[in-house]
Formats: C-alpha cells, sequence, structure tokens
C-alpha cells in the first residue's frame, strides 16, 4: 500500500460551524487563502500554517490550490484542509499536499486514518510523488497474459 | 496464435493496472456498505458512486461501464452479456409499475430488461441493476480489466476516439496508446475530481474526424507538422447541452511527449477560475467564451509553469510510449495475401449474385490500413430494438464473430454499433451470412435509419421526452432499402432533453424532446455537423420553428426528406442541397406537414 499521512482533527465544538475562510480571525502564522485567491501574489515567508476551506465537499478548487502551495511555492508548512471535509476525500487531500484536516461533522477518524491507505498505487505524480508510476518504475512493467486472441 | 510470444491487440493490462482496478472495486464496495448501513449519506455517496459510473435514474438505478477509446475484446463482451442476462434484471413487481407509468404516456415499445446499450461515447449501459448488487458486478468487470471510473462526475471521463484508430487508412498516427496514456494520467487525479463540470477529451489520429472533437472539452488531432515531428493540435471549449459551441484552437502543434503537462494546464485553470454558481454555466466551454484570449494566455502560461518550475514531470517518455504501443500489436500478415485477382473474382461474383450483400459491402464494409483486411460494422439498429440496444445472447453472439472473423476485438463507435476491426477480405461472405442471421447485417450504416438515440424518457431521470418511441416509428416508416439508398447519407440524431447525449445539434437533421406543460413536443433542427467530410464544419443545426407533437414527428422528417428529394441535384447529399438552397423550403414543409388533428398549442380553439 502506498503511505499517506495526513493530521486528522475534529472539528471544535465550540466553534460550531466550519469556519469559511473569512468569519472567524486568524491566529498568528495562520494564513487563511479564500478559493479565488491569487496564489502567484501570496507571500508565505512568516506563515506556519495556510488553511484552505472547502465550501462544499464537490467544490475542488483548494485541490489546486493545496497542490500550487506545496509543489510549485515549495511551502514546507502546515496546509490544512477546513469546511466540508470528509473522510472519503482526505487521500485526495493527502495527495494534494495537505497535511493536515479538519473534519466536519463529528466523522470518524479511526475510518479517516483507515481509508488513506486504500490504494497500492496511482499513475500520476501528486504532491507527495512528484513523478508518475511510469518515471519511477525501473525496470519495464511486466504485461499480463492478453486476452483470448483466437486465430480466425 | 502466430507462434510463441503473445501478440497483443489492445492494451494488455500490467498487474499494477490490474491492483489499481481491484483497488478501486474494493473501495467502492466499503463505500457501498457504508451508504447502506447508513453511515454514508445520499448526498456524500452520490459523487462517489457516479465516479464509478452508478446514477440513479427513473426507475432503478444504471451503470455506466467504461470502454476506453471504444475497444473491447470478446472475453469482456462475454463478461457484459453475463451482466446483462444476470444482474440486469429487476424486480418483477418494478417492472411492472415502471411499465404501468410509461403506459400512462403514451403507446411506446415497451421497457426492456437484461439488455446492454451503447453510448454516444463509446461505453455500455445497464438500465436495471439493482445497487445492492453494485459492487458484485464491479469485481466482475475487474475480472477482465474493466471498471466504471470516471463515466460520470465532475471529472475528466472516459477518452473517446476514432471507432477505427490504428486501423484507418486516413492515419498520420496511432491515437489508441496516448488515448491509454491519457487515461492512465487522468484515473483518479487527486487534484481534478472535482472539477466544475463534466470533461470529455476526444482523440483522433486520422485526417476524417469520425470522433467529433470539436463537439468536446478537449478535442485531440494527431498531426506532423512541417519538420516531419509528431504532435497535437489541440483544441478547447467545445459542447452541446443549452449552448452548443465549437471548440477553439489553443495550440496549433504542440510536441507529442508535452500531452499531459499541457492537459494539466488546461485543466487546473479551469478548475479554479470555472464557474461554480451555475450548473449551466460551469463548463469549459462557457469559461473560453467568456475568457477567450485571458484564458489561453493564462494556459500557456501555466504550462510554461510547469515545464520550467516542477520540471515537466510528466513529460511522457520514449520508454513508455514504446511499452505503450507494444500492446496494440495488428495481426500478423497472411503468407498467402487472399487479395489476389481469384478472390477479387469471388467477391464480385457473389456481390453480383446478392444485392443485399453488394450493399452490405458498400455501406458496412470499410477499407483497412492493411490491405488483406477490412473493417466491418455490425449494426445495432433495427425494427423492434432501441438504437444501440443488445441482449445478453447479441451480445455472445457478437462475440463469437469478433472470434471467428476479428482476432477477438470489437470497437464501440460513436454511432451506436459495434465495429469489427480486424476481418480477412476473404472471409466477408462467412461474415455476412452469419451476421445477417443475427439480425445485425443490415446494410444501412450512415444512412438514415442508422440514426443515434439516448435512452430518453423510458429509462433516463433528466430526459423531458422519450426517444424511442420516435425512433421506432421512423425506423418502421423507413423500412424499404431502396428508398434509403435513394435518400442517401444522412445523420438523425435524437436527445431526449436539451443535455444532448443524443447529440441532435450535429445531426443533418435533430429531434430534441422538450416538456410542455407536461406533454412530450419535439423540436427539429436542421444543418447540424459532427465536423466530418460529409458534413462539413462543425456546426449546431438551427431550429426549424414551434416544437411539433408527438404524432407529427414522423410526417415532418417526411416532409423534409420529400422536400430533399425534390430540391436536390444528380448525386448530391442531404447535407449539400441544404447548405445549397437554404433552410426555408424545408422549414415550409415541415410546417405544412403539421397534422390539423394535433393542437399546435394547448390553447386549440384559437381561430386559424
Amino acid at each position: 500500500m502506498t503511505t499517506l499521512s495526513l493530521h486528522l482533527l475534529s472539528t471544535p465544538v465550540a466553534q460550531g460551524q466550519p469556519h469559511d475562510g473569512a468569519d472567524v480571525p486568524a491566529e498568528p502564522g495562520v494564513l487563511r487563502l479564500p478559493n479565488d485567491a491569487d496564489l502567484h501574489a501570496v507571500e508565505v515567508q512568516q506563515v506556519q500554517r495556510i488553511e484552505l476551506n472547502f465550501p462544499k465537499f464537490t467544490d475542488g478548487r483548494a485541490f489546486s490550490q493545496a497542490w500550487l502551495l506545496r509543489r510549485r511555492h515549495g511551502f514546507s508548512g502546515d496546509i490544512r484542509a477546513c469546511g466540508d471535509v470528509r473522510v472519503d476525500q482526505l487521500q485526495q487531500m493527502a495527495r494534494s499536499g495537505f497535511s493536515s484536516a479538519v473534519l466536519a461533522n463529528a466523522q470518524d477518524l479511526a475510518l479517516g486514518r483507515q481509508l488513506l491507505g486504500h490504494f497500492h498505487g496511482f499513475y500520476q505524480g501528486d504532491a507527495v510523488h512528484g513523478q508518475p508510476h511510469f518515471g519511477s518504475v525501473q525496470s519495464p512493467a511486466v504485461h499480463s497474459p492478453p486476452p483470448s486472441t483466437p486465430q480466425p | 496464435m502466430n507462434g510463441p510470444s503473445p501478440l497483443h491487440r489492445m492494451y494488455a493490462y500490467t498487474d499494477f493496472d490490474r491492483q489499481f482496478v481491484r483497488d478501486r472495486a474494493a473501495q467502492y464496495r466499503d463505500q457501498l456498505t457504508r451508504h447502506l448501513a447508513g453511515q454514508l449519506s445520499d448526498d456524500a455517496f452520490r459523487p462517489l458512486r457516479l465516479q464509478n459510473g452508478w446514477y440513479v435514474q427513473r426507475y432503478a438505478p444504471m451503470l455506466r461501464v467504461a470502454v476506453p477509446y471504444g475497444e473491447v475484446s470478446s472475453a469482456q463482451l462475454r463478461v457484459l452479456a453475463r451482466i446483462a442476462r444476470e444482474f440486469d434484471q429487476p424486480a418483477a413487481e418494478l417492472l411492472a409499475q415502471a411499465q404501468h407509468q410509461q403506459d400512462a404516456i403514451g403507446a411506446a415499445p415497451r421497457l426492456v430488461a437484461g439488455t446492454a446499450h451503447f453510448t454516444t461515447r463509446q461505453n455500455v449501459q445497464f438500465n436495471w441493476i439493482p445497487l445492492a448488487r453494485s459492487a458484485e458486478v464491479m469485481d466482475l468487470l475487474a475480472s477482465v480489466d474493466m471498471h466504471g471510473i470516471q463515466t460520470s462526475g465532475n471529472c475528466i471521463r472516459n477518452i473517446t476516439s476514432d471507432e477505427r484508430a490504428g486501423i484507418a487508412a486516413d492515419e498520420v498516427a496511432d491515437p489508441r496508446p496516448f488515448a491509454e496514456i491519457m487515461r492512465q494520467w487522468s484515473s483518479l487525479h487527486p487534484e481534478f475530481a472535482f472539477l466544475p463540470r463534466k470533461f470529455k477529451i476526444a482523440i483522433t489520429g486520422a485526417s476524417e474526424d469520425r470522433a467529433a472533437t470539436a463537439w468536446h472539452d478537449v478535442g485531440l488531432h494527431l498531426l506532423r507538422n512541417a519538420q516531419g515531428d509528431l504532435g497535437f493540435r489541440v483544441l478547447a471549449g467545445g459542447g452541446m447541452g443549452r449552448t452548443p459551441i465549437i471548440a477553439s484552437v489553443l495550440r496549433e502543434f504542440l510536441p507529442w511527449d508535452q500531452i499531459l503537462n499541457y492537459l494539466e494546464a488546461v485543466v487546473r485553470v479551469y478548475n479554479l477560475w470555472g464557474r461554480r454558481d451555475n450548473l449551466y454555466k460551469a463548463r469549459i466551454k462557457i469559461l473560453i467564451k467568456a475568457e477567450g484570449q485571458r484564458y489561453i494566455d493564462e494556459v500557456e502560461a501555466e504550462y510554461q509553469r510547469i515545464v520550467d518550475q516542477d520540471g515537466a514531470p510528466h513529460t511522457i517518455t520514449p520508454a513508455e510510449l514504446e511499452r505503450v504501443s507494444q500492446s496494440f500489436q495488428p495481426p500478423a500478415k497472411p503468407v498467402h495475401s487472399p487479395v489476389d485477382h481469384k478472390m477479387q473474382r469471388i467477391l464480385e461474383v457473389a456481390a453480383h449474385d446478392d444485392t443485399e450483400f453488394t450493399r452490405w459491402l458498400q455501406q458496412n464494409v470499410a477499407a483497412h490500413r492493411e490491405p488483406h483486411l477490412r473493417i466491418v460494422t455490425l449494426s445495432f439498429k433495427r425494427l423492434g430494438q432501441a438504437p444501440g440496444d443488445a441482449t445478453a445472447d447479441q451480445l455472445d453472439a457478437a462475440a463469437q464473430l469478433a472470434d471467428a472473423f476479428s482476432y477477438g476485438e470489437l470497437r464501440v463507435s460513436h454511432d451506436q454499433n459495434l465495429v469489427l476491426p480486424w476481418v480477412p477480405c476473404d472471409q466477408l461472405p462467412d461474415l455476412w451470412r452469419q451476421a445477417r442471421k443475427l439480425g445485425l447485417a443490415r446494410p444501412h450504416t450512415r444512412l438514415l435509419t442508422d440514426m443515434i438515440a439516448c435512452p430518453g424518457g423510458d429509462y433516463c431521470a433528466l430526459a423531458n421526452a422519450r426517444s424511442l418511441p420516435i425512433a421506432a416509428a421512423i425506423t418502421e416508416r423507413y423500412q424499404d432499402l431502396d428508398e434509403l439508398f435513394d435518400l442517401g447519407e444522412i445523420d438523425l440524431h435524437i436527445s431526449g432533453c436539451i443535455n444532448s447525449c443524443g447529440h441532435h445539434h450535429s445531426g443533418h437533421i435533430g429531434i430534441l424532446g422538450v416538456d410542455k406543460d407536461g406533454q412530450e413536443w419535439y423540436q427539429i433542427t436542421l444543418g447540424g455537423s459532427d465536423g466530418s467530410v460529409l458534413s462539413g464544419l462543425p456546426q449546431p443545426g438551427k431550429v426549424v420553428g414551434p416544437s411539433f407533437s408527438a404524432h407529427e414527428v414522423v410526417d415532418v422528417i417526411e416532409a423534409v426528406l420529400d422536400t430533399y428529394r425534390d430540391v436536390r441535384q444528380p448525386g448530391e447529399t442531404f447535407a449539400d442541397a441544404l447548405k445549397r438552397v437554404g433552410h426555408e423550403p424545408f422549414k415550409r414543409a415541415a410546417h405544412a406537414s403539421r397534422s390539423p388533428a394535433a393542437p399546435l398549442t394547448h390553447t386549440e380553439h384559437s381561430p386559424a
């Protein structure tokens, strides 16, 4: 199995709603970026953590944002997934460059950790492994027997 | 097989590929189990099942199985037959209740189960599999290297291609290795699983566009530049739906090894910039229409950053292209070529003996890159069955034909037929006889009754009207082969709603189902084109006027076709005649054929 890691947190009960990136002031060293932020202009020198938002779990902009921050900007601090974060998207988050995620609505942390390890490998390069599968295979891949190919 | 070393016709899965599909089936089983146990809500499960091809339709779940770039083996087809036979079986009460509801709409062909359906995107669908058995089906598919990955959802969908990829006489290069490499790259791409909307890629390597590339989110044409280097012309922003748009050229020439890096830029900018506030404005076509050159500039800049800053990690290596290409081996050439004078004479004599065989050779058999082989279309358009429908027995029979005549390989065509890609020309008479017995040799490929139709309001939850009764009525009226040959090649496309799965926008004659006050009405368009040589530059058809009632549609089609016969010049096709004389005579004939008994609107008492 591929080893993916993501630090999982539960939604703080006191906070009630997961933040949408604007309503609650960020702590020092924390940068909250909205989904339409211009990442070319972002300054990450003094930042320990960047929080990216999923307004709905089907809104995938933060995946691209995390990838750009991790790979393009080389940001080495924490990139945290906030908002509508669900266990079935954690694997995608880990592969896109997130290092922590705040699970919405009291989901099962243990299940979340378990789902991170569901695949033996992936085809394309990602924020964890920059090279695609074809670029990282040392010897030529072994082809399995072909489907039956009768002679007319 | 010739010799001890196994030869492949299709992409041969590696152990890695096989493990990946099994992992996916296991992941789906876990998700389904949690859903059925009430631990995963409908809302959370929906995109997960969709990205495995599972819809919930009008009466039952629908499964869409991916047939990557349309290639399928006889072994895979037999598993699809088994799925039709054993799994596409609703409970008797459900089928009876569904039939009762359909009967209330009006007379129509009966609902069918135990059947597979070929789609315009070269996939295969089933209409009745209970969701509780869906994980079992995914395991069965995985056992023959098949899956439903990304056949739905707002992600990069199954990639389509020319049904003659790798065998076409007019091909610059075989698109299948590139289609396979792109399939792998796009499968479970972590960044691109929740795009603003679905994303469809079509690729061709031929001069004739048989893949409707200009109608896709991304259309790719393999070509050689002035220096003889292989690369792609890259188009983007085409699409049907409410706002039909023809794709724009992003790049006239992109070196072949850069295609994944470039697609990454195209899709990333779309993911970040595409609209998410309005479902109907979320496709890339709307973004490119709105942003124009600004979008193209940003894609080029992002591509440059991928190359300069990221090190272009997805540059396709010659070794990888070679590895994948090795899968696509043509059959060994026969020692004695049957293409000699004797064989030609046998075929000619057989042709003279039987006009139906002659017609079949003319319409259903096409030239091959290899002179001793032919490309044969098995027609799945016939009376009594919906366009593109195949029963379990028919799928098994087609697999048998593929084993006997086409080295065990078939293609699902964009116009909902099966194609045998490797038929030795001396075996055409035998194939014809067997296919005819099975009812798969109707010699009407590309003629009027070789129509495209979506499942429509008989099965689909999105449809505004039914497609299949219209398709059946037109098929019934145009049974005479002499008449069909006289009318010549015509693209008739029928969609049951504006989502345009039946590609009505690109039909020479398009029929679109619309709902007015709970009644089924049909809008008719003329002059659409998929971009083929026959049809001309790709463009959407123009609406002839207010929509027609269901029982008027066949008369309107007949009036339009009669007008064509009146105005045409010798040898002129329907599409060309329409271009020359314009739409007016056709419109007049269409309106004149409205039946007086039919209400023009629901206020039918208004004075004439």
